[in-house]
């Protein structure tokens, strides 16, 4: 297959960025997205020139390093997948692929398609947790959990952070994301204990990094790998309320 | 140094654990403060001894090389997490949890140790489930287990297919709380790239930011080291392509004995290589043996689409071969038995470098629904990467590099053979011997992090809370710096041609072809001599553009190979030396009639822990003897 | 306390709660203006003059003015907020399945502000006589300004606009509550869908009808 990359190339964070063309003209429509930029960069590094720098690391797409914005799409064009698992046979001979980092003021980018997601983390650190140490927890049967919400639990849970949920809403919105960790410690006793303080701590440092407000379009939804679901907002907004 | 001191406890197997933590020395709350320890890695066992070393009281500088510690690879752990909780009464204990692992690793672990864990896996799964780990549940709101290769008892705990990142969110929000009550500093996309020795003793780290290239000196009392497996030697496995050994090979050439490498598991459910570009093998679960039957056609070549080979012409070659277990053999074993079915040219697909794996009598029989609760992820999975839906034609699957059992040598209390460095979870060797039973990874690695390391620790740290906070001024920073800057430096001013990534191929290609699943004395002779070309090859012709002190993905990548070079080395060195098949070590000279492996018990039941001599110099071997006092050595059977 | 107040979830809460009042008083408004196609002036002026002096109808007025006027500039604070979410944005358009309505809400608001803006000062001319007639004669006014063919244009896009913002907004804000249910929010999103379709239907059907059929 042949095709044309348009790819965003910025030195380092305070560079000002812009858009290189590349051919590429023997893709493999079993290569995955990364792989033909893997091949990309060999030849790049052969001319001994800059190779476009991604993060990626377990292909697999359960990790949440990889992330770009491809034609439009966070992840590309494919719904529920990372971008680690987007296959090109997807596109077709002669396609114009954007390439784009993730875009949000809480998301500067560090070089080419690395965006700095420490934000996240920042969240998390805030309240994502039950505050146990290790000894002291009872005996696992010793607590029953409902199995429909541990499941609704568990399928919230699986939030790989990647933050195609920011970088899809027109807003640059982190609900999805945060809606996710409180919906799974929200539905299992194990969480309640905290969870007043924990949704009034996380929305707290989600507003204070800058992420925009949610305006209910769905983007997230629509784009999240792991289809984490808009009622987990909703049950945020709950968990919110309660706390006050 | 020179020596082992496994320093395993006195007294009866069932009480050493008891005994040692009764008699330990202690570090009392107010000292723990001025104690500082740098934990490198933030996978299950990294982040799980972090967090736990951090709610103790000590100070801790946490590492990974991703830009959040979330990512390690941890996360990609599908199947499971054993216990011993023996919830669905079919006879599991401690003990029977125990000798499973002992047996799947083909009697060449630690009795001790290996009991310990077993022991502690309890402990664990009440952890997690405290922590909020959504593990799988039953109706009446019990956890529910699943069972796993090489066992007769279901004692796996799981969620989904995502057990691992399950377990590492549990683990990473842990430390979360820790780093917000200020006893854990995170470092992340930081590289070690030496270990810093003071007066014998570990006590510090040299460590590149990633985003800046800047080189970073940093001190502790003690240092962990959590930093994974070596299975990427292979290029193509089921690791991240990001995960390395470097950290690991540093301090074995500073000092720490490297046990058992050629211990390299091959995970039989993996999908095949498509193209020639590809980066990494995905795993499909091993659990999907439960259900999942594994075939190829009895007719050499066979090119019909699977479905319309009827059931005469298709040779369920497990079910043939282990009656027993079946298709929920041990990973080595199904592994060989893939290899040997595709060697033979039974194989499917364009390469005929692949078997069937087919849900078609298990959708039958329990409906697609069932499947698809257990298996929902993973199916969807495959499509995404293949294009294939499961649910209507076999999964092909071959096998690939997935677990190392060899590593860091460690005793008891898992500190290595250098004073106050310490490695737990897949980085040491662990308790799996020569193979590792199936959900047993995460066990090992939480009951290291969570429980072990840190009641061990304080044994050494007692001793050092006269210490102050060390400066990163002294000599030996500064020599270690120097060094890592040279070898930066070398590595970048080579300017040759070819990539860092096309060596790693192409060594990992002659690790698969003469060091994988199946190993012969003339194939490893070879291989040596071919590592060594490919080694000077790329000290002459690899190309490393940009810079030192800025983001450099090359560069992170060439320093890690040439680590793997002489990893791999030592690797086919030790493969070379034990002359017996044992677990996942299969020497195609020493075999029984119908192709099993063939221990020896008199010669080789020891652990191979190898010191480094100097640069260009042959490995000293040492050995541990490996005593069995609480099980019976047999021949491992799943006829 | 301000971090509550004006954290982005209070901020929706109080979009919501502004909203949904608004979207009580539209049908009251909906039912006076029928009495337009009434051939008599009288009821449609009676009604409107029992609206502009009944004391609880007046405290209603005030509510209703806040209630309009925070949720604008709520609003308006909020989109300021999310367009500095974003300081860079993407070369390629957006292409993510979302509700289509749901991403001009600023756009539709702006064109029901100013459709209100027009509104007003219609009374306004009314009150100082730039329409003729009687200024307390609503009927004849609002028939009069119906007959303008410009007016009606404004009218019926206006009443569109109108109709796509209420549709995202009714089950918007129920989801802001925090009502999101497996089986009765699909339910509301066909009221939101019935009530976003009739509601400005009945409007333009009145336009529209003094405008061409009388």
């Amino acid at each position: 297959m042949k095709l044309t990359l348009k790819i965003w190339r910025q030195k380092n964070p305070k560079a000002k960025g812009n858009f290189e063309t590349y051919k590429m003209d023997d893709v493999s429509p079993k290569m995955a997205f990364l792989e033909m930029l893997d091949s990309l960069n060999k030849k790049l590094v052969e001319e001994d020139k800059d190779p476009v720098a991604f993060d990626h690391d377990c292909r697999e797409g359960i990790c949440g390093s990889c992330g770009m914005y491809i034609n439009g799409h966070p992840h590309g064009p494919v719904p529920a997948i990372t971008t680690c698992h987007l296959s090109m046979r997807y596109f077709k001979e002669g396609d114009t692929i954007w390439v784009e980092p993730w875009r949000a003021k809480p998301f500067p980018v560090i070089k080419d398609l690395i965006v700095d997601r420490n934000a996240f983390d920042k969240i998390q650190i805030a309240g994502g947790f039950i505050s146990i140490n290790a000894g002291a927890a009872p005996e696992a049967n010793s607590i029953l959990v409902q199995k429909n919400k541990s499941d609704d639990a568990f399928d919230a849970a699986i939030c790989i952070a990647c933050g195609a949920c920011v970088a899809a809403c027109k807003n640059a919105s982190a609900m999805l994301f945060v809606s996710a960790k409180i919906s799974q410690f929200a539905l299992l006793p194990q969480g309640r204990v905290e969870a007043v303080d924990r949704a009034r701590a996380m929305v707290e440092k989600m507003d204070e990094v800058g992420f925009g407000n949610c305006s209910n379009t769905g983007a997230c939804e629509a784009e999240c790998p792991k289809e984490i679901k808009l009622v987990n907002i909703a049950r945020l907004f709950r968990e919110y309320y309660k706390a006050y | 140094m020179g020596t082992l001191t496994s320093k395993i406890p006195d007294g009866p197997l069932a009480q050493k654990w008891t005994n040692y933590k009764a008699s330990v020395k202690l570090v009392n709350p107010a000292n723990k403060k001025k104690l500082e320890i740098i934990v490198v890695g933030t996978g299950l066992s990294g982040a799980s001894a972090a967090s736990s070393l951090g709610e103790l009281g000590y100070s801790v500088k946490n590492f990974c090389y991703q830009d959040s510690p979330r990512r390690a690879h941890s996360v990609a752990a599908q199947g499971g997490i054993n216990a011993a909780k023996n919830y669905q009464n079919d006879g599991d204990s401690v003990y029977r949890l125990f000798y499973d692992i002992i047996k799947g690793g083909d009697f060449r672990a630690r009795e001790a140790n290996v009991y310990r864990s077993a022991e502690v896996s309890n402990q664990v799964i009440d952890h997690l489930t405290a922590l909020g780990v959504p593990f799988a549940r039953d109706y009446g709101g019990t956890l529910d287990t699943r069972s796993f290769g090489g066992v007769q008892v279901s004692r796996t705990f799981y969620s989904k297919g995502q057990t691992g990142q399950q377990c590492l969110l549990g683990a990473y929000s842990s430390l979360n709380r820790q780093i917000k009550k200020g006893t854990v500093t995170m470092y992340p996309r930081r590289e070690m790239l030496d270990l810093v020795i003071i007066d014998g003793k570990a006590r510090g780290i040299i460590a590149r930011n990633l985003l800046t290239g800047a080189i970073e000196r940093h001190a502790a009392h003690a240092v962990v080291l959590a930093t994974g497996g070596y299975g990427t030697v292979y290029f193509m496995s089921t690791l991240a392509v990001n995960s390395n050994a470097s950290a690991a090979w540093k301090a074995h050439k500073k000092g720490a004995f490297f046990a058992n490498p050629s211990f390299v598991q091959i995970h039989p459910t993996c999908v095949p290589q498509l193209n020639d570009f590809q980066a990494k093998l995905t795993l499909m679960s091993e659990s999907l043996r439960n259900d999942g039957r594994v075939w190829v056609p009895k007719i050499k070549g066979d090119a019909r689409p699977a479905n319309d080979i009827p059931e005469e012409e298709r040779d369920y070659y497990l079910e043939r071969r282990y009656p027993a277990f079946g298709n929920l053999v041990p990973r080595d074993v199904a592994s060989r038995a893939a290899k040997e079915r595709c060697d033979a040219g039974f194989g499917i697909g364009e390469t005929g470098l692949a078997v069937n794996l087919d849900f078609r009598d298990a959708i039958k029989k329990q409906g697609k629904k069932a499947i698809e609760n257990k298996y929902g992820n993973l199916f969807h999975m495959y499509k995404t990467i293949t294009g294939i839906d499961s649910y209507e034609e076999p999964m092909q699957i071959y096998p690939a590099g997935h677990y190392t059992m060899g590593g860091l040598w460690v005793d008891y209390e898992l500190m290595t053979t250098i004073p106050g460095l310490y490695a737990i979870g897949e980085s040491n060797f662990s308790d799996h011997g020569a193979n590792r039973l199936g959900a047993g990874s995460l066990m090992q690695t939480s009951c290291d992090g969570y429980f072990i390391l840190p009641n061990t620790i304080s044994n050494y740290l007692a001793d050092q809370i006269s210490i102050p906070k060390f400066a990163t001024d002294k000599p030996e920073f500064e020599e270690t710096e120097k060094a890592v800057l040279e070898r930066l430096n070398k590595l970048i001013s080579i300017k040759g041609k070819q990539t860092a990534s096309s060596f790693h191929k192409r060594l990992g290609k002659i690790m698969w072809d003469y060091c994988g699943m199946i190993r012969n004395e003339e194939g490893l002779t070879k291989a040596l001599g071919l590592v060594d070309e490919l080694k000077e090859e790329f000290w002459k012709d690899l190309n490393v553009p940009g810079k030192i002190d800025e983001l450099n993905m090359e560069l992170e990548k060439a320093g890690r190979v040439a680590d793997y070079f002489e990893l791999a080395t030592l690797l086919i060195t030790d493969a070379l030396n034990r002359k017996e098949s044992c677990g996942a070590h299969f020497r195609e000279e020493y075999q029984t009639e119908d192709g099993e492996a063939r221990r020896n018990d008199e010669e080789y039941a020891y652990v191979a822990a190898w010191e480094y001599t100097g640069e260009a110099k042959p490995h000293t071997l040492h050995k541990e003897e490996l005593k069995f006092e609480n099980v019976e050595m047999k021949v491992r059977s799943y006829k | 306390m301000n971090k509550v107040l004006f954290s982005s979830i209070t901020k929706k809460l109080v979009m919501a709660l502004a909203g949904l009042f608004l979207l009580t008083f539209l049908p009251v408004h909906l039912i006076i203006n029928l009495m337009l196609l009434k051939s008599e002036p009288e009821p449609f002026n009676k009604a409107a003059h029992f609206m502009a002096t009944f004391p609880l109808i007046k405290i209603m007025e005030v509510v209703l003015i806040s209630a309009i006027l925070i949720h604008i500039s709520w609003g308006l604070l909020l989109q300021i907020q999310n367009w500095l979410a974003r300081p860079i944005g993407y070369v390629s358009a957006n292409k993510s399945e979302t509700s289509f309505f749901s991403r001009f809400m600023i756009w539709t608001g702006a064109t029901v502000l100013i459709f209100l803006v027009l509104h007003f000062f219609n009374f306004f001319f009314i009150k100082l006589g730039f329409v003729p007639g009687n200024p307390e004669d609503f009927y004849s006014a609002a028939h009069y300004l119906f007959k303008i063919p410009a007016y009606n244009y404004i009218y019926l896009t206006c009443f569109t606009l109108l109709g796509f913002h209420l549709y995202h907004a009714f089950y918007s804000a129920f989801q802001t509550l925090g009502l999101n249910h497996r089986i009765w929010s699909p339910i509301v999103k066909v009221i939101a869908l019935i009530y976003a379709v009739l509601l400005p239907a009945g409007f333009a059907f009145i336009s529209v009808s003094l405008w061409l059929l009388r």
